[in-house]
């Protein structure tokens, strides 16, 4: 891989003030994005993935309740250090994003045609008339039939699918280098996640965009992901190339998700809860490794010390947050040894 | 959008009926014989039986009801003893300075209570904020008359600005006119305004939380127009909810304030009938603010799906 960094995120905290105190929603995250790549974030819900993409943007408000800690670089600079009105530039034009309620994330007063051309008008500098003409062009790009006319129509009259569609083309009205897709297809039935997933691949390939895929859908991730960054509690437990995660997680937190997967003939609306428990929540946040109290191979030393997001010697590119990664690797691969 | 109203005007027609029976039996079943009212302390029980007599008050109820109503519906509200003339024209006398002092003061309650409430949600938690919310409880807790008979001391007395009372009509001249209505309007449109303002401060609160001012901001849409552009319109049908419902408080309102500032409005009319047990003006004049009142709704229901798409109903 011999592209560019984009993104350069490093120990990324966001906090969040409350009545009773701050919560840190998001706590030393670090990764990077490459030009035209596409980057999976997984994790159950609850982890901090939206929170994480939302931080990219300064989506979070840090005039009211929240706090930004860290560093996202993005070509080389520091977004969190820009002043708002420079950022207003960036958002929908350098990095978009895709929001996973399609249903709720069009605004339900203004007609499509409308919000499509806001955001050309916002970042170029083009005629109402243009604007409208690119924007039947996008509609015609995302799929969305006989364009001329769903341009004059409200949110309202078009289905889930085709405001995912809507949203898409939103964010790709500016053509950015980087699009930030949040569960863009939870909400969606099957076949029409398929479709979105196509026009989302190729508009990568084309476009040579960079993509962070937000997800819990680790059959999507082995799918169309280039690299998967995996997120437990605000926290990455564990970042590789998708081959090496899917051949050999190194987290305990993986393997469980990986287990989960159901397979392509089962039913894939139901929900495996393989990994047992539930996420803790934020006020509650364990002292020593986040998934201790969830994992079967936690010991005294996890229980005390919470592990450093390290690089995994055997694996070039992987980064593993765990203390026993490789002891747990050894018993498992004996095991194989064993049943075989 | 056509047929809707008329449905609705149609939809309205039972609710009079029964606003017209409710009213009428209100009215005759109080104490108080209206023709020893008007005939005084010394009129002889046959001059009252004769006076009875020639109203119709002699007559069972439910006929009293029927010939009142079967005149309704040819608009024909009954005469009022009293003055001796159509209990229309009295209406349609006393209606437009009401009509007149209830906009203004709505006018001025918008132009006052919309931008605090925007101002107040664009800075929320801030000292702006509070301090513009609790004028805005103060407004809501002082009583209009009150409220009035300060305004009056300030600005028509102290200051001899503006008149201290009474009424011009518009063929006067607008500015003549509304010189003598600009402290009654905000009077009447004070507790309005502090309504208003909480309700826009906090319905644009709400929309911003919603995921469509999320992705808004994500497309680079700057504060100002988030706020003006993408909330504000959404916003806007809760507040215009409170302004329909209260608008006929306004109405009703207006009876003290006019006369505090001894406007010859519909309250005027009201109290110096009741005083008059003249039965035929207080029907009148109740089921007229009804019919108003069904008006009022209406158009604010046309006014819905001019601003919210979703609840047009022409759209095919
Ligand atoms: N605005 C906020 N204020 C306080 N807590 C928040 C806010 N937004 C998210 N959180 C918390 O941050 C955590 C992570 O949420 P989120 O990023 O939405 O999870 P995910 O997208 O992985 O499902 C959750 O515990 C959530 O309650
Ligand atoms: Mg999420």
């Amino acid at each position: 891989m011999q592209n560019e960094t984009l993104l350069e995120v490093s120990n990324l905290k966001t906090h969040f003030g409350s009545d009773t105190g701050f919560v840190t929603a998001v706590d030393g995250i670090s990764f990077h994005v490459e030009e035209g790549e596409i980057l999976g974030v997984v994790g159950e819900s609850g982890c901090g993935k939206s929170v994480t993409a939302e931080s990219i943007l300064r989506l979070h408000d840090e005039k009211f309740n929240t706090m930004y800690e860290g560093e996202i670089k993005y070509k080389g600079e520091n977004l969190l250090k820009l002043p708002l009105s420079k950022m207003e530039n960036i958002r929908g034009n350098e990095i978009s994003m895709i929001f996973q309620d399609p249903m709720s994330s069009l605004n339900p007063v203004y007609t499509i045609g409308n919000q499509i051309t806001e955001a050309l008008l916002l970042h170029q500098d083009i005629s109402k008339k243009e604007a409208h003409n690119k924007a039947i062009e996008l509609l015609e790009l995302v799929g969305i039939p006989s364009p001329e006319k769903r341009i004059t129509e409200y949110p309202h009259e078009l289905s889930g699918g085709m405001q995912q569609r809507v949203m898409i083309a939103i964010g790709l009205a500016c053509q950015p280098s980087l699009l930030i897709a949040d569960e863009p297809t939870t909400a969606l039935d099957v076949t029409i996640q398929a479709q979105i997933l196509d026009i989302m691949l190729r508009l990568n390939k084309e476009l040579k965009m960079g993509v962070i895929f937000i997800t819990h859908d680790l059959g999507v991730v082995a799918e169309i992901c280039d690299r998967v960054a995996v997120m437990y509690l605000g926290q990455i437990v564990e970042e590789a190339r998708t081959i090496d995660l899917f051949e050999q997680p190194l987290h305990p937190y993986t393997s469980g998700l990986l287990e989960s997967i159901p397979k392509m003939d089962g039913d894939r609306s139901k929900k495996l809860n393989v990994v047992k428990g539930s996420v803790p929540s934020l006020d509650s946040i364990p002292q020593g490794c986040r998934f201790a109290s969830r994992c079967p191979f936690a010991d005294e030393l996890c229980l005390k010390e919470m592990p450093e997001l390290r690089p995994f010697k055997d694996e070039e590119g992987s980064k593993v947050r765990c203390w026993h990664a490789e002891k747990i690797l050894n018993e498992r691969k004996k095991e194989h040894v064993s049943t075989d | 959008m056509l047929s809707y109203i008329m449905k609705r005007i149609l939809s309205a027609i039972p609710v009079l009926l029964v606003v017209s029976i409710v009213i009428f039996l209100i009215i005759h079943i109080t104490p108080g014989n209206p023709a020893s009212v008007i005939l005084g302390e010394e009129a002889t029980p046959e001059q009252i039986a004769e006076l009875e007599e020639s109203l119709g008050l002699n007559l069972p109820i439910h006929q009293q009801y029927f010939s009142w109503i079967a005149g309704v519906f040819q608009g024909d509200l009954g005469t009022s003893y009293f003055m001796k003339a159509p209990v229309t024209e009295s209406i349609a006398n006393s209606i437009v300075p009401t009509i007149s002092l209830a906009i203004f003061a709505q006018i001025i309650a918008l132009l006052i209570a919309i931008p605090i409430g925007v101002l107040a949600a664009n800075k929320r938690g801030s000292f702006a904020d509070s301090s513009m919310m609790v004028f805005a409880l103060l407004g809501m807790s002082i009583p209009s008359f009150l409220l009035a008979l300060l305004l009056v001391l300030l600005f028509g007395v102290q200051l001899g600005w503006l008149p201290v009372a009474g009424f011009r009509p518009l063929s006067e001249g607008l500015l003549i006119h509304l010189q003598y209505l600009i402290l009654p309007a905000i009077s009447l449109g004070a507790i309005q305004a502090a309504l208003i303002a909480r309700m826009t401060r906090s319905s644009i609160l709400e929309v911003l939380n919603m995921n469509y001012i999320k992705s808004a901001r994500a497309k680079g849409v700057k504060n100002f127009s988030l706020i003006l552009k993408h909330a504000f319109r959404n916003a806007l049908l809760p507040i215009l909810t409170v302004v329909g419902q209260t608008f006929g408080t306004l109405i009703t309102g207006a009876v003290v304030v006019e006369t505090v500032f001894n406007i010859p409005g519909i309250g005027q009319l009201v109290i110096n009938s009741i005083e008059r047990r003249d039965f035929a003006v207080i029907q009148g004049v109740v089921l007229f603010i009804t019919v108003l009142y069904i008006f009022l709704n209406l158009i604010i229901d046309i006014l819905y799906g001019m601003i919210d798409p979703r609840v047009r109903l022409d759209r095919k």
